[in-house]
């Protein structure tokens, strides 16, 4: 079985980030990017699937800037087999992402597709899904485990109400939620060892323009301060008769 | 076993004088034909986001390494425009001074080391120097003749309790010919090392400061990029050695921060709260007001100078930049002597190779470097800092006479940062006002614009050598200081069920600067490494 | 043109979650229709002839259909979508899971997890963990959205008259996935990051026994999640896991309950996105209050046992 991983690189979890002044978007020159949390788990599972011997090969795959290259190294150093950067300074919606994906699908022809659940900066949600629904395949999404029996993959996946487990005939898309697995550190001879990875870059084509801008991008509102209550029963009170949270 | 790599020169610390240092060693390899194997390890998550400083670069250095900076896209573009120094006298109060001849800035830029540290690491790759972010440089590695070895990396994944956690990875060995310790002010390898080789013998101790910086985005009329202010006097008293610095950088930011001298005595002086304070005073806060806070960040400087240098060089090993104490304390600068240092070092390193040499000391390192310019501005300078220990009249009256009288022929000596605190009870604990969250912060939320962030599941990277002493001897004499000097909110006293006090450690807050390390009255606190890639994730500090 | 609204339900009763997205289509002009996809699930479409908001019930009842396979659920609507202007689901992992499979078979870009309707193609939905929020058009001539169910009201089910159904065929079925099985969470227990109800302690729980108070308290709140600030993780109280806030788990429930927690930034990031906020301390300086819909200045010693008393009373 063939995976393919498309990863996101994006600016770190752990980092603030600043709107530009003029309100156009975020300004992310300068801060520490990293690959998208999810991601690495998808990265993870994939690498797992090979030492288990149900993959014989992984393939990463990013769109974007040469800096994503940064993130294809991180993905190859916790052990994927080749990296393809697909070379755009676009900013791409996920549904075209998903059909810059479809054509990649069709030419490196996996037998899964493993993605993150979703970016920790667009916050979409969408591009597994539209990619699965391009191709016509299967989707398993928000997965928690993943077992391959042969040409079937059984998909736990998170839902609201618990979980649920799905069949998938191969080839199907994936995509990753955090209970997935706990990603192994990148180790410095690992890191090393990229050099001698191959990464391919593609230059994609000029896009067809989007349907959807982005206006503008603001602080959140600040939540308004509530009222101070004096007694458990006002508090009582409040939360079934005004809230209507308490039955 | 550990696996292990093996590199002609090892740099431990990704910052101005471990990167120019694996520049130059590169440029000379080139140069000549020659292949030498660079690596430099950094424990921030990326490079730069562990660099802190005022900053105001004199570019000396820079000229010597890289002449084409300004064509290689460096961004350093922000031109000293004015440069003021002023007296603060109360809350209200101030009045201008002349500008002493050393803190003149004509020629210097206004930087953010932070980037300059990432474009310098841009610079280093592409000569081909290997740089691995994110992996805590946590033992020296020994050879049997006691000769530095080169270093251990951390394991990741040990749990709070000590276990192995499930996705633990066992840290590397990197052995090196020669090894370069870069890791800046009290870097915590470079402490063992000092004491291994016993490389303080005959000097004075090192001393510190701690500073404390944020940067604001501003809408001002007072607000001019390239505009430089320096302040003494208020809010600290005249016997505290400290003061204020405000640069206007480009498009509206401005960073404004206060250092402290750690041979402070009253153990209620926090240098947060001293800043916080200072950013109200009338001649400040027009500057900030209508404006946003972007980031904040804490790091100590050395300020021990010449008097305090340790001896450069071991078996194996050499020191460079602050955590060889090559700051220029009267210029207020040490990133163009930290940068000569480690371009000292590399040439004498790669002259030591060149001549078939590999492990051993490299003493030319510290006899080029005596007769570098570097040095020589730290020697006429010596006496200034140490001046300033009867006060801030006596200490600028000393200055004064070594700049424009008749300098000195001695050499003032030094005295240990952590045993000038004097018991709690000798003075009246300071009264810093409440923050007004507009001007003025708590340090949780400051601490949270310094996007600080460890792996919570590990062991605390602070430890105490004696438990009690936290109780015995920081509270109960000190009236436990490093609730008040910590910059991060690290240290709180809290009690237990039984109404005992106890010292918490939030070890997640830890902004890495090693004040604790330092200014700790029995040397109690020992700062080690974090997990690799913990720790705060300055921008544009 | 109409609007056309996914139910959300579980064949015997309907999801509260699609009121709120129903509300939301109300702020569009149009008639709203709503689309109750399952098998034997006539309850629901009863349940949806009595909404004030409902122009139309649309009804499937199609073993295709009983495990809201987004397969199936996307071709059924890609079906029908024609001569809709605005396609609307809920933003929970039911309506995460077809929409972008129904948007790629439309080819059209979708917008998710919107939190207001600026207008017919003007959206407002927040990015990056909520630490911004971006308002989007967009341009193409169907909308596809899908609506947060805590940012908008429940549309009432007061309709004098019902609301006429009209029976849907079912589409073509997909034959490469296939359920297995659900294992329901237990509803007494449920996740940190799914539960509908977080009771959160800190430091002023003053120990770890402390937090069993806060349990009792989250079982008759009908069964809520515990969290705790870094302050109570880092003493060793409760173990990181549960931890809300910057560097621990971002929720947003229904409820959010925060017990002797002062309110440091960092927590606040983790939780401000939550419907309401209740804060118990006993210091009114406390950050907390600052964003708390209800702030009871008291001791939680005192409070929260009365407060799981009174609840117990009218359980």
């Amino acid at each position: 079985m063939k995976v393919l991983v498309a990863v996101k690189h994006v600016v770190d979890a752990y980092v603030q980030i600043r709107l530009m002044a003029d309100g156009s978007g975020v300004d992310t020159r300068g801060l520490k990017h990293n690959i998208n949390p999810f991601c690495e788990i998808a990265v993870e599972e994939a690498v797992q699937l090979k030492e288990k011997g149900d993959a014989s090969e992984v393939v990463i795959c990013s769109i974007g800037e040469d800096a994503v290259q940064e993130t294809l190294r991180k993905a190859l150093a916790l052990g994927a087999d080749r990296a393809v950067h697909l070379k755009t300074t676009a900013q791409m919606q996920p549904l075209q992402l998903a059909k810059v994906l479809h054509t990649l699908v069709e030419s490196e022809k996996p037998d899964l597709v493993l993605m993150g659940k979703q970016s920790i900066d667009g916050d979409n949600n969408q591009t597994a899904q539209m990619l699965a629904g391009l191709l016509g395949w299967p989707q398993g999404m928000f997965a928690s485990r993943l077992e391959l029996k042969g040409q079937e993959l059984v998909v736990n996946r998170e839902v609201d109400s618990g979980e649920e487990t799905l069949q998938l005939k191969l080839p199907a898309v994936v995509s990753a939620d955090l209970r997935l697995n706990q990603p192994r550190h990148v180790t410095l001879p690992n890191l090393m060892k990229t050099k001698q990875k191959p990464l391919e870059v593609q230059t994609l084509p000029d896009l067809a323009p989007s349907s959807y801008k982005i206006l503008n991008v603001t602080e959140p509102a600040k939540r308004q301060k509530g009222v101070l209550l004096n007694s458990v029963d006002e508090l009582l009170d409040k939360l079934k008769n005004e809230a209507k949270v308490v039955g | 076993m550990r696996e292990s790599m093996q590199y002609d020169v090892l740099i431990v610390g990704a910052g101005p004088a471990g990167l120019a240092c694996a520049i130059r060693l590169k440029q000379l390899a080139e140069a000549e034909g020659k292949t030498l194997s660079v690596c430099v390890l950094e424990k921030g998550a990326a490079v730069g986001a562990h660099l802190l400083s005022g900053a105001v670069l004199e570019t000396r250095a820079l000229d010597e390494l890289l002449p084409n900076w300004q064509s290689m896209g460096a961004p350093i573009d922000t031109a000293v425009t004015t440069d003021d120094f002023q007296y603060l006298y109360n809350d209200q109060k101030g009045l201008k001074l002349p500008t002493p001849k050393l803190m003149k800035n004509d020629g210097n830029y206004i930087v953010s080391l932070s980037e300059l540290g990432r474009w310098l690491a841009t610079q280093a790759e592409a000569l081909g120097v290997e740089i691995f972010a994110g992996f805590a440089a946590s033992e020296i590695l020994y050879h049997a003749d006691g000769a530095v070895k080169g270093v251990a990396t951390g394991d990741m994944g040990i749990q709070k309790n000590g276990e192995k956690g499930d996705n633990y990875t066992q840290g590397v060995e990197i052995h090196a010919h020669q090894t370069v310790f870069a890791e800046g002010c009290r870097g915590s390898l470079s402490k063992q090392l000092i004491a291994q080789f016993d490389l303080q013998k005959d000097k004075s101790p090192q001393t510190y400061a701690l500073g404390v910086k944020e940067i604001w985005q501003v809408e001002s009329p007072h607000y001019s990029a390239g505009q430089m202010l320096h302040t003494v006097g208020w809010p600290l008293k005249n016997n505290t050695y400290g003061g204020s610095f405000v640069y206007h950088m480009a498009n509206n930011k401005v960073a404004i921060g206060f250092v402290v001298g750690l041979d402070y005595q009253n153990p209620t002086l926090s240098p947060f709260h001293e800043l916080q304070r200072f950013k109200h005073h009338p001649d400040i806060l027009p500057l900030l007001e209508g404006g946003k806070r972007l980031a904040y960040g804490a790091k100590t400087l050395v300020e021990g100078g010449v008097q305090s240098m340790p001896k450069l060089t071991a078996p194996g090993a050499v020191l460079v930049g602050d955590a060889a104490g090559t700051l220029n304390v009267a210029k207020i600068k040490g990133n163009h002597t930290a940068m000569k240092s480690g371009m000292v070092a590399a040439e004498a390193l790669f002259e030591h190779f060149n001549a078939g040499g590999t492990g051993g000391e490299v003493v030319a390192y510290e006899v080029n470097f005596k007769s570098s310019w570097a040095y020589k501005e730290l020697y006429q300078v010596r006496n200034i800092r140490p001046g300033f220990k009867h006060g801030l009249i006596l200490g600028a009256l000393n200055a004064f006479k070594e700049m424009y009288l008749w300098p000195a022929r001695r050499t003032l000596k030094n005295h240990a940062d952590h045993a000038q605190l004097k018991p709690v009870g000798k003075f009246k604990p300071i009264a810093y006002p409440k923050p007004d969250g507009e001007i003025s912060f708590d340090k949780p939320s400051s601490v949270y614009l310094s996007n600080t962030y460890h792996e919570e599941n590990q062991p605390a990277h602070l430890k105490l050598k004696d438990e009690a002493a936290a109780i015995d001897v920081n509270l109960n004499q000190f009236g436990a200081p490093e609730t008040h000097y910590c910059p991060a909110g690290v240290y709180e006293i809290l009690k237990t069920e039984d109404g005992l006090p106890f010292l918490q450690i939030n070890a997640q807050n830890c902004l890495h600067c090693k004040a604790c390390d330092i200014k700790d009255p029995t040397q109690n606190i020992n700062w080690q490494t974090p997990e690799g890639g913990g720790g705060p994730n300055y921008t544009d500090m | 043109m109409a609007i056309l609204v996914i139910a959300e339900h579980d064949h015997g009763q309907l999801n509260p979650v699609t009121l709120s997205t129903l509300k939301a289509a109300t702020q569009l002009s149009g008639d709203v229709e709503v689309l109750v996809a399952g098998y034997d699930c006539k309850n629901v479409v009863e349940q949806l002839t009595k909404c004030e908001a409902v122009q139309t019930v649309l009804s499937v009842d199609n073993l295709l259909y009983q495990h809201f396979l987004p397969e199936n659920l996307s071709l059924l609507i890609a079906s029908i979508a024609q001569g809709y202007s605005h396609i609307l689901a809920p933003a929970t992992t039911f309506g995460k899971n077809f929409m972008p499979r129904l948007s790629a078979l439309l080819d059209v870009q979708m917008v998710s997890d919107i939190t207001a309707i600026e207008s017919e193609d003007t959206f407002k939905r927040p990015i990056y963990a909520g630490n911004a929020v971006a308002t989007v058009q967009c341009s193409s001539p169907q909308k596809l959205l899908t609506i947060r169910p805590t940012a908008f009201e429940k549309v009432a089910l007061n309709r004098s008259a019902p609301a006429p159904v009209r029976s849907v065929p079912a589409a073509e079925g997909f034959e490469d996935s296939a359920f297995v099985s659900v294992q329901q969470a237990n509803a007494d227990k449920p996740q940190l990051s799914q539960a509908k109800v977080v009771v959160s302690g800190g430091r002023g729980l003053q120990k770890a026994e402390n937090f069993k108070m806060l349990e009792d308290l989250a079982t008759k709140l009908g069964g809520g999640a515990i969290g705790a600030s870094r302050a109570a993780v880092d003493v060793g109280w409760i173990g990181n896991d549960c931890q809300v806030g910057q560097t621990g788990k971002v929720v947003a429930p229904e409820l959010y309950v925060a017990v002797g927690i002062s309110g440091a930034i960092q927590h606040i990031a983790g939780m401000k996105d939550s419907k309401v906020i209740v804060a118990i301390n006993k210091d009114e300086n406390a950050p907390i209050f600052e964003v708390a819909t209800y702030g009871l200045v008291a001791d939680l010693f005192d409070a929260v046992p009365e407060l799981i008393e009174k609840l117990a009373e009218e359980g």
